[in-house]
């Protein structure tokens, strides 16, 4: 096989024992790769049903055809298992040099079942699977395991993917970190490692990647290196995600004080150009990227120079969410959640929310163990990222994330619980971006905005972002379809506008794996696995009502800005829901038919689910 | 003639290792960062660099050879590889200062930069433009001017 390793390495850590599953080209074309892989592996090896952190729950990591070659940004991975933070589907993707060396190391896919005994981390070296004792590492941050291993290890160039407390602690939305701030994110993935007491997966690969027509994707390549120096990755170029945040603010969709509001006043002393002139010090890359969004700051004025990797997301999740306008605070608190293997995004939400919650009088002193947590106060915020990573006291609940917080603290704090399906919401107004809202919710994931990243129609003028129209319906349908295509592929989505088009990825695939795909076959492939990935959270007790936005979406108004007065309301969310359920081909309650799992050749899911014949 | 050899400006490495993927690509066929002449350092996230051959002028590792395996190209000034008497001891490794010598893992013989015949593909593909091929000369007129830019007109 060209561009696959051609195998999937099962692991099963209770009995410290490793086969090897070989790939079929049917397997391939099927599901491609990364997403693909994941999910198909998770679906047909879980139990329905299962407690997301028992040792039943199966753990996945995966990568993509391009892995290991010079296809740029195609060296990301993926983890799927089920989600403690949602209870359906979690996911996760990074990128970053661990993909490589897992393709190197002659795998496509690591399917992870049980639990060890004791801490421990697996070692993929090349053929020789080890499970190496991990009780001196348990306890440490993920930057100092990742040191400690190289070192142990000796060798610089491994990868490692691993937790840190929180992970270890069973922090509902703890992530897995690798070459030193990359992030496998979102969902909780770090919590199902901790629960199977894997501290890491440490890979070497010695073998090389071989394709199908070398010369010829070399050529292809190069014109896209070229290209991608261009206008066309420009922002991302010169000030990565931050970016994001004043064009954000300029159109009053930063989620500002817990959403309270959509502009954020002291948005520009977070902002990319005010940072940028006085703490970033370099651009990096992942493995052969030719953009370099990476903008490392330092501030030098920080005990110890805190060096720091703060996307846009990690800016308004800990700075506009929680009303911080400082960048030192803001960068402190990012190295923390880094260190301690926490998703920002889901930290910032769940303690803006408490922060909401004691400023209303829902939580007291008492509650929050004297933490003052009022808006803007950087100080409280860092001490409940610590306590929360290590479950202690107060920081009990905020580990349990916004959603089920909200569910034990109550007094009508749900109303306020920034979430989809338990996932916090990213960064973006979704009352003023009306094809926006649909994606982010129907995301089979959680409140996501890379499922389909709709907000690249609202907020370029391509749709009219204030009017709900059923027409989203086939916008989102079409996006996530390609998105899945994407991410299985494994390639990255700030290189859309030069590779996110099916001809470009069919032709890069045939250049890797000599196998042709047409475009149509591609989509086709994206939307068998977007339907699996919701297959599976049917299987798991998805209803209707997980899709639709948190409620202050849908009932109150974003007060400044050219955004104001917006707001989402059910009669214009069930328009587009109903749309976009039709367009699926699923029934109107947005479950996928029999029909539909079987045109796609789905066929266990098909019998298993007992879809409803009918055509929505 | 001066020596010319692939140089890379640290300022603009972003880390990426594409040099790494390009040049085993160029070489065997294959994508494997171990089968590199060129290999990328980074440290502490932000200090990146990526080095291969320099030709020097007086080689330690080709007078280090026991056995006479590694020679200097009079025209280019590429060391050269005798394949047939290199019996992999790793000695010429360990006695370059800069790291840029490295043993083939398949044909267990040493490999370096030959700067693929005058054109390498490493700076032909850098996304960055952070490689340059330059010989000694045209390197110290860079820090030089650079040096007198920053005193004499910046300093104003």
């Amino acid at each position: 096989m060209f561009g696959y390793a051609g195998s999937i390495l099962h692991v099963d850590l209770g009995r410290k024992k490793s086969r090897m599953e070989l790939l079929n080209e049917d397997f391939c074309r099927q599901y491609i790769g990364g997403n693909g892989f994941a999910i198909s592996l998770l679906y047909n090896c879980s139990k329905p049903k299962v407690d997301p952190l028992s040792p039943e729950n199966p753990l996945i990591f995966a990568v993509g055809p391009f892995a290991g070659t010079i296809v740029p940004t195609g060296g990301k991975y993926i983890v799927q298992a089920k989600s403690p933070l949602t209870n359906f589907m979690g996911e996760a993707v990074s990128s970053g040099f661990w993909a490589h060396a897992l393709k190197q190391a002659g795998y496509d896919a690591v399917l992870i079942e049980g639990k060890a005994e004791k801490p421990v981390y697996l070692f993929i070296d090349d053929d020789v699977i080890q499970f190496v004792d991990a009780g001196h590492l348990w306890g440490t941050d993920t930057i100092e395991a990742m040191n400690r291993i190289k070192k142990e290890v000796g060798d610089e160039n491994i990868g490692i993917a691993t937790i840190g407390p929180a992970g270890e602690n069973l922090v509902r939305f703890a992530n897995i970190a690798n070459d030193r701030h990359r992030q496998a994110g979102r969902t909780g993935m770090g919590a199902v490692m901790g629960s199977k007491n894997l501290k890491a997966v440490v890979v070497r690969g010695t073998k090389g990647v071989k394709v199908s027509n070398l010369e010829a994707l070399m050529q292809a390549c190069k014109e896209i290196y070229e290209t991608s120096q261009g206008p066309l990755t420009e922002g991302y170029r010169f000030s990565g995600t931050p970016a994001s945040l004043l064009f954000h603010q300029s159109v009053a969709a930063l989620p500002t004080r817990n959403w309270q509001d959509g502009v954020f006043e002291l948005a520009e002393k977070i902002g990319d150009k005010y940072v940028g002139e006085r703490w970033v010090v370099k651009a990096i890359a992942c493995a052969g990227c030719p953009i370099a969004c990476d903008h490392i700051t330092v501030v030098k004025e920080e005990v110890g120079k805190v060096l720091g990797s703060v996307e846009f997301e990690s800016l308004y999740a800990l700075g506009s969410q929680c009303g911080v306008g400082d960048f030192p605070a803001i960068n402190r608190a990012v190295d923390l959640c880094d260190r301690l293997g926490m998703d920002t995004i889901s930290a910032g939400v769940t303690i803006g929310w408490a922060m909401e919650c004691y400023e209303k009088g829902i939580l007291s002193d008492k509650d929050t163990d004297g933490l003052q947590l009022t808006f803007g106060n950087s100080e409280a915020q860092l001490e409940a990222i610590k306590r929360t990573a290590h479950q202690k006291g107060f920081g009990a609940l905020l580990a349990q994330g916004v959603k089920s917080a909200s569910e034990i603290v109550g007094g009508g704090s749900e109303h306020f619980a920034m979430h989809n399906k338990g996932l916090e919401y990213p960064g973006y107004d979704l009352r003023g971006l009306k094809a926006s809202v649909l994606g982010f919710n129907t995301s089979t994931r959680g409140g996501c905005h890379l499922r389909s990243s709709m907000y690249d129609f609202d907020l370029k003028g391509k749709v009219d972002r204030f009017t709900a129209k059923e027409e989203y319906g086939k916008l989102v349908r079409e996006r996530e379809d390609m998105w899945t295509v994407i991410d299985s592929l494994m390639l990255c989505k700030f290189i859309r506008s030069i590779l996110g088009n099916y001809k470009t990825m069919a032709r890069l695939y045939a250049l890797v794996t000599g196998l042709e795909m047409t475009e149509e076959s591609l989509q086709k492939a994206g939307e068998r696995i977007y339907n699996l990935e919701k297959a599976y959270n049917v299987r798991e007790g998805w209803k209707s009502e997980n899709d639709y936005p948190a409620p202050r979406v849908m009932s109150d108004p974003i007060k400044s800005g050219v955004a104001k007065g917006a707001v989402v309301t059910k009669e214009e969310f069930d328009l587009l829901f109903k749309a976009y359920c039709k367009e699926r081909g699923w029934t109107p309650q947005g479950v996928p038919t029999k029909h539909k799992l079987l045109e796609l050749e789905l066929n266990k899911a098909a019998e298993e689910l007992g879809a409803p014949a009918e055509e929505a | 003639m001066k020596r010319k050899f692939v140089v890379s400006d640290p300022e603009k490495c972003t880390g990426c290792r594409l040099c790494e993927m390009v040049c085993s690509a160029e070489k065997d066929g294959e994508f494997n960062p171990l089968l590199s002449r060129i290999r990328t350092v980074q440290l502490d996230v932000v200090v990146n660099m990526s080095l291969a051959c320099r030709l020097c002028e007086n080689p330690t590792c080709v007078r280090s050879c026991p056995r006479k395996a590694l020679s200097v190209d009079e025209k280019t000034g590429v060391v050269l590889v005798d394949e047939g008497k290199c019996n992999g001891c790793g000695w010429c490794i360990e006695a370059c200062e800069l790291g840029v010598l490295s043993l083939h893992p398949v044909r267990k013989v040493v490999m370096l930069c030959d700067l693929c015949g005058g054109e390498p593909k490493c700076v032909e593909f850098c996304p960055k433009d952070a490689l340059e091929l330059r010989t000694t000369e045209e390197i110290a007129q860079k820090i030089r001017s650079e040096a007198v830019r920053k005193l004499l007109v910046e300093g104003r």
